[in-house]
């Protein structure tokens, strides 16, 4: 297999709400900055596949795919829909690209969340319906707290820990262009507010945002002629589920994000991975998650040690969402890896980091995640 | 998009698995993918533990009224601890499913991959209608309140108009499909039915009826995709996937010229040129285009270019497409005759086709000796082809 190149990027609202737009409205605006960015490509005549990464019920449409080719301009082209996460849609590209079908193609993700009056119950039709929909709970986040408290048992990880993620990740958002939840708040603001459910707070739990990313990728080849060196390399990329039955998934463990990092590092030849990268990107949607995906990632053994000795921090020995995570930024349903694929590419753009780990999650009540080992060329 | 004629690997389908095609059936989702994917596996000789990647197909969530519906097939689907992923292009999905499964081995990323498609039509209430609904612009559309036959009939009508189509002769296709199903052991509709039945049976929209119709159904369907060194390891009989083409259309399909399917015929170029197919009416030995609605089966001949434009329905008649003819068409007896859950039903057509190569069809085997396979699907608001060329 090849590596490919991340050669243009665009990117459209990251708001509560965007009014202004229709979801079409809002991955044209991000395609066209794509393209742009990818040498000002025209997608008729250079990009060869389109992926569109979507579920029905977050966009009120019943087979949704209908939808996806005109505003990336892959009508009559091969467009296809990969139903889940975003960095899913990017292995399905990688794939496109090394079984020799296309040089260049596009992937699209967006979230139109504030469309969503209905979220907890769309997220109750994702539950099996016969074992543990029909138990009706009251609050989705209570699979969240189960496998909160088994992690903070097996890990020593407290109360105070997953406070202290909060304030980090919702201060560094502050220095993010896409960082509508970042704030200066401290631990203890998040330790005095209530339960949504043990332990988690409400601001122990990322809000939802809108948002569309579209991502143009490439054999190296040609990213080297249309963009010389400024492009971004996929080195490794997997994905994984544990199990989708929540009785035979293991609670309190990331073990998706183990084997789909393990998948990944085998790729990209890294050993060891703390040692390798120099920040990680990682879906922190609840603020256990950040700790638990780190475990998964073999970034971390003990991550409230590591946590609390500032080893985490933007300054830190191995930054963790440097530019604020989901907690600062939002979640963005499927566009969630890609939003935070961008910070790790806007970070080694900036300069300030060469090798970067991006891990996503899927969310309640999913035991999938993807990875994928981004880096200078 | 860039056709590459020297594909890195080679893939070849190695086992393949159906469940019957019924309606209400009593197992769950969970437990139809899982019988499919169980023979699927049983056939090639493999064990669950033996599988790189799993790769599933389902189109509309709301059939099995599951959000994140590959994520809840993926236990069934045995994606358990490995990669696994949905696709999906509505109608189009299950031979969608083959080519994702193909392309997961032609890129190196697995060596072995189990591709499932299930699809559970029978829960919707009152009817699977009912979920279309939902299928049109919010804005534009949706406050008409159309439904699918509603926009099938105005298709098949501008078929028949434009190039002087009379009813009887599409019928001839529903007679073929389920006198051929009579033959599939797991087929849900398979009849001796004449013309005059499918013309006297219930007007749903004119010219649509009853007997055009394929019906509601639930099932699952699986293969086992290998490289092309572990094919041989374990069979002597490998398929190969010799070409595969994908096409979404435009989603405004009131501004589309309805009497041909354009996005199927830039499929099938797309897949012919990779498995290097010229002259696909002479090099095509037996054929499973999509069939949910009879005329559709002329249609993607059609689109296919196993027909000129229009005449299809002469070659129909004149026995081209029977089970005995030059180009067998649906000889599982398609969707009009074994049933159509929507994604399990493309992915039974390519089932099909790879039993045929593998001379393993039974009583559905064509008589002649066949070499070269392909079968489509088509979904979406009538947007979406797909094509999977295969050859033993």
């Amino acid at each position: 297999m090849n590596q490919i190149a991340i050669i243009g990027v665009g990117w459209y609202g990251f708001k509560p709400s965007t009014p202004e737009v229709s979801f079409r409205e809002m991955v044209f605006e991000a395609s066209t900055r794509a393209y742009q960015d990818a040498g000002n490509i025209n997608p008729r005549n250079y990009v060869d596949s389109f992926i569109s990464c979507q579920e029905d019920f977050w966009e009120g449409i019943s087979i949704s795919d209908e939808f996806a080719p005109d505003q990336l301009g892959g009508a009559l082209r091969p467009t296809m829909t990969v139903a889940g996460d975003s960095l899913q849609g990017l292995a399905h590209a990688f794939m496109h690209i090394n079984s020799g079908i296309a040089d260049i193609v596009a992937i699209e993700a967006h979230s139109k969340a504030s469309d969503i009056l209905t979220y907890s119950e769309i997220v109750k039709l994702s539950m099996d319906p016969i074992y543990v929909r029909s138990i009706n709970p009251q609050n989705f986040h209570f699979i969240a707290g189960l496998d909160a408290v088994k992690f903070m048992e097996r890990k020593k990880i407290s109360r105070e820990d997953l406070a202290m993620v909060v304030e980090k990740n919702k201060s560094s958002g502050l220095s993010s262009p896409r960082a509508s939840y970042a704030s200066k708040i401290s631990a203890q603001d998040v330790l005095s507010k209530e339960f949504i459910v043990y332990p988690l707070s409400e601001l122990d739990i990322a809000p939802l945002v809108d948002g569309a990313i579209v991502i143009v990728v490439s054999t190296e080849e040609i990213a080297r002629k249309l963009k010389k060196d400024d492009y971004v390399v996929v080195k490794g990329i997997s994905y994984a589920t544990d199990s989708s039955n929540l009785e035979t998934s293991e609670l309190g463990k990331a073990n998706y994000m183990r084997i789909a990092s393990d998948l990944a590092y085998k790729m990209a030849n890294v050993t060891s991975p703390r040692k390798y990268f120099d920040a990680v990107f990682v879906d922190d949607r609840y603020s256990y998650k950040e700790l638990q995906h780190l475990e998964g990632l073999r970034i971390s053994d003990d991550p409230s040690k590591d946590l609390n000795e500032g080893n985490f921090s933007p300054q830190g020995e191995i930054p963790v969402n440097p530019l604020g995570g989901h907690l600062a930024k939002g979640v963005p349903l499927e566009a969630s890896g890609f939003s935070l694929l961008l910070d790790a590419i806007d970070y080694i753009k900036q300069g300030k980091i060469e090798k970067a780990l991006v891990g996503s999650w899927r969310g309640i009540p999913t035991f999938s995640g993807s990875v994928v080992v981004v880096e200078k060329p | 998009m860039k056709v590459n004629l020297y594909l890195n690997k080679r893939v070849a389908i190695i086992g393949a698995g159906l469940t019957l095609f019924r309606r209400r059936l009593l197992e769950t989702p969970q437990e139809i993918a899982w019988e499919a994917a169980s023979k699927a596996l049983e056939e090639a000789g493999l064990e669950l533990k033996d599988i790189d990647c799993v790769v599933i197909g389902s189109a509309p969530d709301a059939f099995d009224g599951v959000h994140l519906k590959g994520e809840y097939l993926s236990h069934g689907s045995g994606g358990i601890r490995k990669p696994v992923s949905r696709v999906y292009v509505g109608g189009a999905t299950g031979v969608m499913t083959a080519i994702a499964g193909w392309y997961h081995v032609a890129s190196g990323l697995c060596q072995k991959v189990l591709a499932v498609a299930e699809e559970k039509m029978s829960p919707a209430r009152p009817h699977p209608q009912s979920v279309f609904k939902y299928i049109w612009d919010p804005i534009l559309e949706k406050p008409l309140n159309p439904n699918l036959i509603w926009i099938f009939a105005m298709e098949m009508h501008r078929y028949m108009s434009k190039y002087g189509i009379k009813k009887e002769e599409i019928a001839l296709v529903s007679v073929k499909n389920k006198r051929n199903a009579l033959n599939n052991p797991y087929a849900q509709l398979g009849a001796n039915i004449t013309v005059d039945d499918v013309l006297n049976s219930e007007v749903l929209v004119w010219p649509v009826q009853l007997l055009d119709v394929s019906p509601v159904s639930d099932g699952g369907a699986a293969i086992v995709l290998a490289s092309e060194d572990v094919a041989r390891r374990y069979t002597d009989t490998p398929v190969w996937v010799e070409g595969v083409g994908w096409t979404l259309d435009n989603t405004e399909w009131p501004a589309r010229d309805l009497s041909y399917a354009r996005y199927v015929e830039f499929a099938a170029r797309m897949a012919y040129k990779i498995a290097g197919i010229e002259r696909p009416n002479k090099e095509i030995d037996v054929v499973e285009p999509y069939d949910p609605f009879d005329y559709k089966e002329l249609h993607h001949l059609e689109a296919l270019q196993l027909a000129k434009r229009g005449e299809a329905p002469t070659l129909l008649k004149e026995g081209v497409f029977d089970i005995d003819g030059d180009i067998p068409s649906s000889p599982s007896g398609g969707l009009l005759g074994v049933g159509n859950p929507i994604a399990a039903a493309g992915l039974m057509k390519v089932i099909s086709i790879y039993w045929q190569l593998k001379g393993t069809a039974g009583k559905m085997q064509v008589k002649r000796p066949v070499h070269t396979g392909l079968a489509q699907a088509w979904g979406d608001l009538m947007q979406a082809g797909t094509v999977i060329v295969l050859r033993n």
